[in-house]
C-alpha cells in the first residue's frame, strides 16, 4: 500500500464532504481540474483580507508583503520542478497561455518556411492549435508522431520523424485521454541531437509525476496549477535562461519594461519581461500552498498511490464485459486517467447516469478531436484519479456503469 | 424515482432502442447534416417533399439516447404532414423545450413528445433533443427552394 493516508487527506478538502441529492460526491474528474485543500482556499482569503496590494514598486507595507509572497512562490515552483534559476519560472494564466507564449514569441523568431514542428497524435488542442497557427503563418510543416495500438508513442517512428528539418518537438508528458506517460528524456535527446528544442505540455504530467526539468533536459515546460490542488488562472512556463533571453516579449505593457520613452522601450530582465500587466497575485500565492501540500506528501508517494488505484480500476472496470478501455493496460506506464466506452452507449449518456449517482466523470472528445477520429469514436467517458480517491469510489463507478449498460446497452449497431 | 428513471423514461428508451424511419432516401428532395460540435452528435436528415407534403423522411444518427429518440419521434410525427404543419409542430416543440417562462401545452396528437419535456431539467442536454428539429427546419427550407423535378 502507498504511504498516503487517504482518509486524512480527504479531511483537508472541504468539497469532498458535499452530498448531491443525498448521495456522497464521488469526484473522478481530476484530469479536468483537481479539488483544492483548505490551506489553498484560506491563502486566498488571507491575501485579500490581510495584504491585498499590487506587487513591485509599492513603497508600503502591504505592497512589500504581497511582492514577497508572490516572488517566493517562484522559488517554490523552481524547487518543485528542479529548475536551475527562479528567473526561469514565468507565471502565466495557464498551460494554454504558456504554450501560446512560446509558439508566438519563440516561434516567430525561430521558425522559417519549410521548417518542421513535431507533435504527437495525442496532443490536447492546447498543444496543437497554437502550432497549427504558427505553421500556417510561417509556412512550416506539422509532423505527428503516431501512437501504437495501446496508446503509446511509436518511438521507432519518432526517431525517423525528428530530423534536421525539425525546429521544435512539442509533446505531452501524459496523455489526457490514454494516461500514457511519454519518454520525455528520450525525446529531448532526439530533439537536441538534431539541434531542435523540446517543449513539454506538463498539464497532466506535472501534477502526478515527479518532474525534474534538468534531469529530463527540457527546454520549455508548461503546466497549470488548477490541476494540482491550486486555484484556476495560474500556469507556469519554465524555459531555459538562454532561450528566454533570446525571445522577444509576448504581451507588452506595464511591469515588463526597464525604461520607456514616447517612441520606444527596453525590456525588463527575466522573468518580468514575460509578465506584462498586473498578474494573478492572489492565485499565484495560493498556488505556492498547493505545491507545498504536494511536496509534503511526496511526489513519489502520490505516484505510488495513483498506480495502485489505476491498477485496481483497470482490473475492476474490465469485469464489465462490454467495456472498451483505451490506453496502456499496464498501470506503471500510465497516469490515473482512464478513458472508456461501455458497449455502444454515447459518452454523454454514461456521464448522465454517473451524475445521477453523484459521480463526476467527464464525457466527450476531451479536447482531442483528431485523436477521437483516429480511434473512430465520437467521444469517450473518462474517469481520472488523484490523491484523495479510494477503491470504494472505483466500486461505485463500476456499479453506475453496470446500471448504464443495463438501461442503455445492447443496442444493435446502427 | 431517480433522475435517470425520469430522463430515460420508457418512451425515450423505446425510440432509442428501435428508432423509427432510420436509414436514407435514395433521391431525397433535401438532405441536411446536423452536428453538435460540443458533444459530437451527428445526424443526416433525408426528406422527400412533394406538392408541399412530406412524403418520406429518414434519419441516420450517431448520437446519444436523447438525440436518437428525439429524431425518431420527430420523424414519426412529421411523416405525411404538410410543410406548413411540420413547421408549426417544430416551432411548438422548440418552444416547449426552450420557453422558461411558461409551460407550453401540447395537443393530444403530439403527446409522445411529453417524454422529452423531462430533458428541460438538464440544460446541457436540451441541445441534444433539439438537433434533429433544427436540422428539420433547415431541411424544410431547402426542400421548398428546390422542388422535386
Amino acid at each position: 500500500m502507498s504511504k498516503l493516508n487517504v482518509e486524512k487527506i480527504r479531511k483537508d478538502f472541504p468539497i469532498l464532504s458535499r452530498k448531491i441529492d443525498g448521495k456522497q460526491l464521488v469526484y473522478l474528474d481530476n484530469a479536468a481540474t483537481s479539488q483544492k485543500p483548505k490551506v489553498v482556499i484560506d491563502a486566498l482569503t488571507e491575501y485579500y483580507q490581510g495584504y491585498n496590494a499590487n506587487i513591485h514598486r509599492g513603497i508600503h507595507t502591504l505592497a512589500e508583503e504581497a511582492t514577497d509572497a508572490y516572488e517566493s512562490v517562484r522559488e517554490t515552483v523552481r524547487a518543485f520542478i528542479d529548475a536551475g534559476h527562479t528567473h526561469e519560472i514565468i507565471f502565466t494564466s495557464g498551460t494554454t497561455e504558456a504554450i501560446n507564449l512560446v509558439a508566438h514569441s519563440w516561434g516567430n523568431a525561430n521558425i522559417l518556411p519549410g521548417d518542421e514542428i513535431v507533435l504527437t497524435a495525442m496532443e490536447h488542442h492546447s498543444n496543437l492549435i497554437p502550432w497549427q497557427r504558427l505553421a500556417a503563418e510561417r509556412s512550416a510543416k506539422l509532423v505527428f508522431i503516431p501512437i501504437t495500438e495501446d496508446g503509446q508513442l511509436d518511438m521507432a517512428e519518432a526517431k525517423k520523424l525528428i530530423s534536421d528539418k525539425t525546429k521544435i518537438v512539442a509533446v505531452t508528458q501524459m496523455s489526457n485521454v490514454f494516461g500514457t506517460i511519454t519518454p520525455i528524456k528520450e525525446l529531448a535527446d532526439l530533439a537536441h541531437a538534431r539541434g531542435a528544442v523540446i517543449l513539454v505540455d506538463g498539464a497532466q504530467g506535472v501534477p502526478h509525476v515527479k518532474t525534474s526539468v534538468r534531469e529530463l533536459d527540457i527546454d520549455f515546460l508548461a503546466f497549470s496549477m488548477h490541476k494540482m490542488l491550486g486555484p484556476t488562472g495560474v500556469g507556469i512556463l519554465y524555459g531555459k535562461t538562454d532561450l528566454l533571453n533570446a525571445m522577444p516579449p509576448f504581451q507588452s505593457g506595464g511591469h515588463m519594461i526597464t525604461t520607456v520613452t514616447r517612441d520606444k522601450a527596453t525590456w525588463a530582465e527575466l522573468p518580468w519581461k514575460f509578465e506584462a500587466g498586473t498578474r494573478n497575485i492572489a492565485d499565484v500565492i495560493a498556488s505556492g500552498k498547493a505545491i507545498e501540500y504536494l511536496s509534503a506528501l511526496g511526489m513519489d508517494n502520490v505516484r505510488e498511490h495513483e498506480i495502485e488505484i489505476t491498477k485496481y480500476a483497470l482490473d475492476k472496470l474490465s469485469e464489465l464485459g462490454d467495456i472498451t478501455i483505451f490506453g496502456p493496460k499496464d498501470a506503471t506506464l500510465r497516469g490515473g486517467v482512464i478513458a472508456f466506452n461501455v458497449d455502444a452507449i454515447h459518452a454523454h449518456d454514461i456521464g448522465q447516469i454517473c451524475a445521477d449517482a453523484a459521480i463526476a466523470v467527464r464525457a466527450g472528445h476531451h479536447c482531442c478531436q483528431p485523436l477521437m477520429r483516429d480511434l473512430n469514436v465520437m467521444g469517450t467517458a473518462r474517469a481520472s484519479f488523484y490523491i484523495y480517491n479510494t477503491r470504494e469510489e472505483v466500486d461505485l463507478l463500476f456499479e453506475a456503469l453496470k446500471e448504464a449498460d443495463k438501461v442503455l446497452g445492447h443496442v444493435a449497431v446502427r | 424515482m431517480s433522475l435517470s428513471d425520469d430522463l430515460y423514461r420508457e418512451t425515450i428508451l423505446d425510440h432509442y432502442h428501435n428508432p423509427r424511419n432510420h436509414g436514407a432516401i435514395e433521391h431525397p428532395t433535401a438532405q441536411v447534416e446536423g452536428v453538435n460540435p460540443l458533444c459530437g452528435d451527428e445526424l443526416t436528415l433525408y426528406l422527400s417533399v412533394k406538392d408541399g407534403k412530406i412524403e418520406d423522411v429518414k434519419l441516420t444518427a450517431k448520437g446519444c439516447s436523447i438525440n436518437t429518440a428525439s429524431g425518431s419521434m420527430m420523424s414519426e410525427l412529421l411523416l405525411g404532414k404538410s410543410v406548413d404543419e411540420a413547421n408549426e409542430i417544430v416551432d411548438l416543440f422548440k418552444r416547449m423545450m426552450l420557453d422558461k417562462t411558461e409551460e407550453v401545452e401540447l395537443p393530444e396528437d403530439l403527446e409522445d413528445l411529453e417524454a422529452l419535456r423531462g430533458v428541460k431539467k438538464y440544460p446541457v442536454r436540451i441541445k441534444c433533443a433539439l438537433l434533429p428539429w433544427n436540422t428539420m427546419l433547415e431541411g424544410l427550407g431547402n426542400a421548398l427552394k428546390s422542388p422535386a423535378p
